[in-house]
C-alpha cells in the first residue's frame, strides 16, 4: 500500500509539474512531493523493520532490508536536492541560462527520474529492473543538455549513446538469465522474479550464468561508471545542472550498483565459484586507481568530483566483489555515506560556481570568507570524501580495508595507493579554493544551506555512531546476498 | 508446417537479418539506411510470427505485431520525417575503411558463434541455432555505432542492436515475459522522442549532424 503510494506520488508529481509548468510555486510543489515520498519511504522502512522482507502487488514488488535502505536514501536525497534546486535554479534563471519551458521540463523530468529509480529498487522482476534503469537514463539525458551549450549537447549525446550501448549489453545478460531460469522454473513471467531466482540459484546452469554475468557486468557497470566504460560520467556531471549532478552521483550510480549486486548473488549461487566477485574486484580496483590519478589533472570543479564518484563507486564495487560479511557491510555503508556526502559536496560546488560564474577551479577562491556556509560545506565534504575521521566514509573505508587485509592481503597496497592519491588530489585543489582572500569577481548569492547541513550532520553521525537498526539491516542484507 | 520447414525458414530469415546488418554497416545514403533498417524489422517480425505459429506460444504474435508496427512503420517513419525536415536526405556520409569494417564484422560473427556455443548445446528449442546470429546482430549494431560519424547512422546502429536483442530473446526463450517486452517497447519510444529532439539540437548548435564536431570535452588540456 505505502509502496504504491510512493510510486504514484512521484509519477503524479511528474505529470502535475509538466502541467503547471512555470507556475511561481512549481519548485515548492517539487519539494512537497519529494517530501511526501520521503515520508512514505520512512513508513515503508518501518514496515520492513517490524515484519521483515515482504512481497507486494502480487509478486511484482519485493522489499527487503537491502533495497529499503536505498529507497529511503533515494527519497531523502531527492528531497534535499529539490530544496537545493529551488534556490539554485532561481539564480540560474536570473542569469538567463534556462527559460520557462525548460524549467517545466526540468521539474517534470526530475520527478520521473526519481520514479524510475524507485521502480528499479522496488521491483521483483529483473526485466522491469532493466526497463527502469533505461527509463532513468532517458529521463536524465535531456536534463544534462538543459543549458543547450555545445558542450552540454555533446555530453548528453555521449551519455545517451554510451549508456544505451551499455544497457543493451545488460539486456542481453538478462535474456541469458531468463534462458537459464526458464529451464528450472518454467515458462512465463515468474522466471524473472528475483525471489524465485534466488531460491533456485544453485540449480541454474553455471555456464550460462557465467556468460550472462559478463554482459550484466559490462552493462550495469557502464551505469555505475566503472573504468573502462566510464567516459560518459565526467562529461554528464560537469555539463548538466548541478542538482542533476548531485542526483546522478548520489543516486543513479547506487541503483546501478544495486542491480549488479543482485545479479552477482544469483551468479554466485549458481557457479559456486568466486568468478563474479573477482570480476567486480578487478573493475572496482581499476576504477579506483584510474579515477584517483585522473583527479590530479582536473581543472573543472564538477569534473573533479565526478572522478571522485568513479573512485568511490570503484571502492564499493570492490567491496561487494570481495564478499564476506565485513566487506559487504562496508560496501553498503559506503554506498550510503558516499551518496550523502557527494550530493552535499555538489550542493556547495553548485553555489561556489554560481558565485564565481565559472566552474574553473583556478578562478574559485576565498570561499570561506566569501560565504562561510558554502566554504565550510565544501571543505568538510571534501574531508569526508577523502576518508578522514570522524566522518562516515572513514568507517566504511576502514571496514573495507580490514576485510581486504584479511581476505586478499596482496591487494591492500593497491587499495591504499588509490585512497592516498585521491586524498592528495582532492586537497591539492580544494584547499586554495576555500582559503584565502575573496577575489573581486566573486558575487554574493543566496545559498541553500539546509541540505548541506543536514547531509553533513548525518554523515558525521554515521561516522560516530551507527544506529542499531541500520547495522541490523545491513547484516540481514549481507545474509541475503550470500 | 512441419518442424524441419520451420527451422529452415527461421534460418533463412536469420540469414537475411544478418545480411541486413552487414548492409547497414556500409551503407552511406540516409534513405537507403532507413530502408534496410525497415527490412530488418520486417524479417524479425515475420520470424517471430513463424516461431509463434510453430510452437503455439501465442504471445509471440503480439510481439511480432509490436515489432512490425514499431520497427517497420513507426520508427522508420519518424526518422524519415526527421531526415526530410533536417534536409539531410542528400547527405552521403564520408566513410571509414569499408573492407576493414567488413573484416571486423565477420570476426564478430565468428566470435558470436563461439560465445553462444555452450548455450546452443544446452537448449532444446528449435530456434537455438539463431542465437548466434542474434548476438552477431547486437555486435554489428555496436560496431556501426562506433564506426559511424553521423548522428542518424549512430541511432540506426542503436536500433539495430535493439533488434538483435529482441531476436536473442525469441531465439533463446521464445520471447521475454510480456510485461518486459512492453516495457522495452515503451523505452524505445521514449528514446525515439529523445533522439528526435537531439537531432535538432545538434543540427542547430553544430550546423551539421556529424558528431566528429563534438570534441570539446576531452581530458587533454
Amino acid at each position: 500500500m505505502t509502496l504504491m503510494l510512493l510510486l504514484w506520488i512521484t509519477l503524479l508529481a511528474a505529470v502535475a509539474l509538466a502541467f503547471i509548468g512555470d507556475w511561481k510555486y512549481a519548485p515548492e510543489v517539487n519539494i512537497a512531493s519529494s517530501g511526501l515520498t520521503f515520508v512514505a519511504s520512512l513508513s515503508l522502512a518501518l514496515q520492513v523493520y517490524r515484519t521483515g522482507a515482504f512481497l507486494a502487488g502480487g509478486n511484482f514488488f519485493f522489499v527487503d532490508p537491502f533495497n529499503v535502505y536505498l529507497v529511503v536514501l533515494t527519497t531523502f536525497v531527492s528531497m534535499t536536492t529539490a530544496i537545493f534546486s529551488r534556490r539554485y535554479m532561481r539564480v540560474e534563471r536570473s542569469h538567463g541560462r534556462v527559460g520557462p519551458i525548460r524549467m517545466r521540463f526540468y521539474h517534470a523530468m526530475f520527478q520521473l527520474f526519481i520514479f524510475a529509480m524507485l521502480m528499479a529498487l522496488l521491483t521483483n522482476n529483473l526485466g522491469v529492473l532493466w526497463i527502469s534503469m533505461e527509463l532513468a537514463t532517458l529521463a536524465t539525458v535531456l536534463l544534462v543538455s538543459l543549458y543547450r551549450t555545445p558542450t552540454a549537447i555533446e555530453a548528453a549525446w555521449k551519455y545517451f549513446i554510451l549508456c544505451g550501448v551499455g544497457i543493451a549489453q545488460a539486456l542481453f545478460g538478462t535474456v541469458l538469465l531468463y534462458f537459464a531460469a526458464e529451464r528450472v522454473i518454467g515458462e512465463g513471467g515468474n522466471a524473472l522474479l528475483w525471489t524465485n531466482l534466488s531460491q533456485v540459484s544453485s540449480q541454474l546452469e553455471p555456464t550460462v550464468l557465467r556468460l550472462a554475468f559478463v554482459f550484466l557486468m559490462v552493462g550495469y557497470g557502464t551505469k555505475v561508471g566503472l573504468v573502462p566504460v566510464h567516459n560518459w560520467l565526467p562529461d554528464a556531471h560537469s555539463e548538466g545542472p548541478t542538482p542533476i549532478s548531485a542526483v546522478l552521483s548520489g543516486l543513479l550510480l547506487n541503483v546501478a550498483l544495486y542491480a549488479l549486486v543482485r545479479c552477482k548473488s544469483l551468479v554466485d549461487g549458481s557457479t559456486g565459484t568466486h568468478l563474479a566477485g573477482n570480476m567486480m574486484i578487478c573493475f572496482g580496483l581499476l576504477s579506483l586507481l584510474v579515477a584517483s590519478f585522473s583527479l590530479l589533472r582536473q581543472k573543472d570543479i564538477k569534473r573533479l568530483f565526478a572522478y571522485s564518484s568513479i573512485e568511490h563507486m570503484g571502492i564499493a564495487t570492490f567491496a561487494f566483489g570481495l564478499g564476506g560479511p565485513i566487506a559487504a557491510f562496508g560496501g553498503m555503508l559506503h554506498m550510503l555515506v558516499h551518496s550523502l556526502t557527494k550530493s552535499a559536496v555538489f550542493y556547495s560546488v553548485g553555489h561556489a560556481s554560481q558565485m564565481h560564474g565559472t566552474q574553473e577551479m583556478s578562478k574559485i577562491r576565498g570561499l570561506i570568507r566569501g560565504n562561510p556556509p558554502v566554504g565550510w560545506g565544501l571543505l568538510l565534504g571534501v574531508m569526508a570524501l577523502a576518508g578522514m575521521p570522524p566522518f562516515g566514509l572513514f568507517a566504511s573505508e576502514f571496514l573495507i580495508l580490514t576485510a581486504t587485509i584479511k581476505q586478499m592481503p596482496l591487494l591492500t597496497p593497491l587499495l591504499l595507493i588509490g585512497l592516498a592519491v585521491a586524498f592528495a588530489g582532492l586537497f591539492r585543489r580544494v584547499q586554495p579554493m576555500v582559503a584565502g582572500m575573496v577575489p573581486p569577481w566573486q558575487k554574493p548569492i543566496k545559498a541553500a544551506n539546509i541540505p548541506v547541513t543536514l547531509h553533513m550532520a548525518l554523515v558525521l553521525l554515521l561516522g560516530i555512531y551507527l544506529p542499531g537498526f541500520l547495522s541490523n539491516w545491513f547484516q540481514l542484507a549481507v545474509g541475503l546476498l550470500k | 508446417m512441419s518442424h524441419a520447414l520451420v527451422v529452415q525458414l527461421n534460418l533463412l530469415l536469420a540469414a537475411l537479418i544478418l545480411l541486413t546488418s552487414f548492409a547497414l554497416l556500409v551503407q552511406r545514403r540516409m534513405f537507403a539506411i532507413l530502408h534496410i533498417f525497415a527490412w530488418q524489422g520486417f524479417f524479425l517480425g515475420v520470424s517471430t510470427a513463424i516461431i509463434g505459429f510453430a510452437t503455439g506460444v501465442h504471445h509471440l504474435y503480439l510481439s511480432s505485431l509490436l515489432t512490425l508496427v514499431m520497427k517497420v512503420i513507426l520508427l522508420p517513419y519518424i526518422l524519415y520525417k526527421l531526415i526530410l525536415k533536417l534536409k539531410i536526405h542528400r547527405e552521403i556520409e564520408s566513410m571509414m575503411n569499408v573492407p576493414t569494417t567488413m573484416m571486423i564484422g565477420i570476426a564478430l560473427v565468428i566470435f558470436s558463434y563461439h560465445l553462444t556455443e555452450p548455450i546452443r548445446q544446452l537448449s532444446a528449442l528449435m530456434t537455438r541455432t539463431t542465437l548466434a546470429v542474434a548476438l552477431a546482430t547486437v555486435m554489428l549494431g555496436l560496431l556501426m555505432m562506433v564506426t559511424r560519424r553521423h548522428a542518424v547512422s549512430q541511432i540506426i546502429g542503436f536500433l539495430a542492436m535493439e533488434n538483435g536483442l529482441f531476436f536473442a530473446a525469441t531465439s533463446a526463450t521464445y520471447g521475454m515475459p510480456m510485461v518486459v517486452e512492453l516495457g522495452v517497447a515503451l523505452d524505445l519510444l521514449i528514446a525515439a522522442f529523445i533522439f528526435g529532439i537531439f537531432f535538432f539540437h545538434i543540427n542547430t548548435t553544430f550546423d551539421s549532424l556529424d558528431v566528429d564536431q563534438m570534441a570539446k570535452l576531452k581530458e587533454t588540456d
